[in-house]
């Protein structure tokens, strides 16, 4: 419906809205009942909804329709034949071992971060809450590989964790062999680490904001009845952040789902043998570089329909009528 | 426009400093409510100086590794030695990667997404938070969903269609179009407007001021004090995006920082001298303007303001 009244329209010119039949036209009063009682709302926001339409619907619309075509490139404005070949594309995407190592890659990646974030990030967050002294150092400390760019941190991180960096060299004769990047079993939790490191002060930052919505009465009774610290975090803090717990969960999803720059430079491209490789990577790779959008396109619905059956699940465990 | 601190609006963001009314005690003060008896509160710190150990080392490494003459792994290395320190790296990787070209890239990126998402979040904000129209439910719901639709899944439709059917690839164009207006602003905008009471809007419909005066007389300088979280906001995504100008540009003089120096590390590091040091001098060009400004704006980088905006 808003779509394409809004197609219509992106000159922001009150005078360029073209005025809808039984709109009220120049009547006062009761004007426009049609687009409602200001309709000027709908020409604000028309520049915004172009842009969703542009840059969200009709690309999604379109990854949808090159899954299930032999979709390659062309000259601009070139007319080619690109057949509809079905679930080909598909087939051939769940029956390359490599894709299926990066879904399972994706999967070890999930199970090693969500927990771990939603777990620090909260008891980081209740810690944070409390405190008087340092809170604007420690708060900006945690935020800050946050608002850092990946290219940036990731290269200090390959610099700590090469063969003879830093952290093997504290850890010394435990250190492992081949190194963290470049250890078949390690690259993928090494990954799953750094993620966690840049990503938490984001979600710090949601429970911090969650936090002040758990009413100080709770704990106040609490203490009344002679509940101990670790009871009340997990009776009252646990429960009261829920909300907020459900929106990390599915956000910390996502972020696993949209996997590019570390494989592509933590360990070069996905590296050892395929190891660290994830689907965007293969995307990038089989795409772009090699020219099968529509191979590439597949991987792409494969994963939001993942996403979406994850996130469906997390909902009904983490439980919380409303996010 | 530096320290706007318009207190009928900010009120209602800035109220996630709980350190006033955490110590309050019980009162019979036998017991404090929440519980901040001495060893808790040590144990808090401890907990706390750990984590931002843990989240400052890295960068602290940073700043070091990019100013040793060669690189030392050793733990030794982590502390300065003023017999091995140089800015040599930072003239090794300018030699490379022109870094001013790539900063003001980056900045044109940045720049041009803020404009966008400013000038287009307001007029959204706006409309969705005071005005009445059809469609203004589905809106607000498109929103919401564009948020958690992965971009990745739309990076080969959109490089086909930025890329080759508009012809838009090594542009700023390009580059700016798929970040144009950021979502998670627009509600923010939408917040703060929320806040102000209609009444004031209606008043201003009565004197029989347009719709247009009143948004550019009235909500305009209301919503002054959440530019600068907007901007700040704003600013992380394309100042930090890699995959999709790198998808973008292939041209180098229209690199963004990130993605030359990206290229850098995977093609070209291993003919530097000290290529460690070069790269992390690169990393620390880059780092350096958003944290310095995040750390000076960090007030405004608020959990109220950006958990409304992810939550609605």
């Amino acid at each position: 419906m808003s779509s394409t009244v809004s197609s219509g329209s992106v000159t922001p010119s009150p005078a360029a809205r073209p005025t809808r039949p039984g709109g009220g036209g120049p009547r006062r009063g009761r004007r426009g009942q049609l687009l409602g009682r200001n309709p000027l709302g709908l020409l604000l926001s028309a520049p915004y909804l172009l842009f969703v339409l542009l840059v969200f619907a009709y690309p999604l619309v379109f990854a949808f329709y090159m899954s299930f075509h032999d979709y390659f490139f062309a000259a601009p404005g070139a007319v080619v034949d690109r057949p509809f070949v079905g679930l080909a594309n598909f087939q051939e995407v769940l029956s390359d071992p490599a894709i299926i190592r990066s879904f399972g890659n994706v999967g070890i990646f999930l199970l090693i971060n969500v927990p771990l974030t939603v777990v620090l990030s909260l008891v980081l967050a209740t810690a944070l809450n409390k405190i008087v002294r340092a809170r604007t150092f420690l708060r900006v400390s945690f935020y800050v590989p946050y608002v850092t760019a990946s290219v940036a941190v990731v290269v200090v991180w390959l610099f700590l964790f090469s063969g003879n960096g830093l952290v093997n060299q504290i850890l010394g004769p435990l250190a492992p062999d081949p190194a963290w990047l470049i250890n078949p079993l390690l690259a993928m939790p090494t990954i799953a680490i750094f993620v966690t490191w840049k990503q938490m002060g984001f979600f710090i930052l949601l429970y911090l904001a969650a936090l002040q919505n758990v009413s100080d009465e709770l704990y106040e009774a609490a203490a009344t009845d002679g509940a101990g610290k670790i009871r009340m975090f997990f009776s009252i803090t646990v429960p009261g952040v829920r909300p907020a717990t459900v929106l990390v969960l599915l956000l910390a999803t996502i972020t696993g789902a949209n996997l590019f720059t570390e494989p592509y430079l933590l360990t070069g491209g996905g590296g050892p043998n395929g190891a660290s490789s994830s689907p965007v990577l293969i995307m990038y790779q089989r795409g772009i570089e090699q020219g099968e959008p529509g191979i590439a396109a597949a991987i792409g619905v494969i994963l939001v329909i993942g996403v979406l059956i994850l996130a469906f699940i997390q909902r009904k465990v983490a439980g919380g009528d409303e996010s | 426009m530096s320290n706007a601190q318009n207190p009928a609006v900010t009120a209602g963001l800035a109220h996630a400093d709980p350190a006033q009314t955490s110590t309050v005690r019980t009162r019979t003060g036998r017991r404090n409510v929440e519980g901040m008896s001495r060893g808790q509160n040590i144990l808090r710190y401890v907990v706390l100086s750990i984590g931002a150990l843990l989240f400052l080392f890295p960068f602290y490494y940073m700043v070091i590794g990019s100013l040793q003459t060669a690189p030392d792994p050793t733990i030794a290395g982590a502390f300065p030695n003023p017999g091995n320190v140089t800015g040599q790296n930072y003239a090794d990787i300018n030699s490379r990667i022109n870094l001013f070209q790539g900063l003001v890239n980056s900045g044109i990126f940045a720049g041009g997404v803020i404009l966008c998402t400013v000038v287009f979040g307001v007029l959204v904000g706006y409309a969705l938070a005071q005005l009445e129209w059809r469609g203004r439910g589905v809106t607000f719901a498109l929103m919401l969903l564009v948020q958690v639709i992965p971009f990745q899944l739309l990076m080969i439709p959109l490089y086909v269609m930025i890329a080759r059917d508009y012809g838009l690839a090594d542009s700023y164009a390009g580059m700016i179009l798929p970040f144009a207006i950021n979502s998670t602003a627009v509600l923010v905008f939408r917040q703060y407007f929320l806040q102000v009471p209609k009444a004031l809007f209606d008043a201003a419909r009565i004197d029989g001021a347009g719709e247009l005066k009143i948004l550019w007389s009235i909500a305009l300088p209301l919503v002054r004090p959440a530019l600068l979280t907007v901007v700040l906001l704003t600013f992380i995504g394309p100042w930090n995006e890699f995959l999709w100008p790198f998808l973008i540009t292939k041209e180098a003089a229209l690199q963004p920082l990130a993605v030359s120096l990206a290229n850098y590390l995977t093609n070209v590091a291993g003919t530097a001298a000290n290529p460690i040091g070069a790269v992390l001098a690169g990393a620390c060009v880059l780092a350096a303007p958003m944290v310095i400004l995040f750390i000076i704006f960090q007030q405004h980088f608020v959990s109220s303001d950006i958990g409304s905006g992810v939550k609605g």
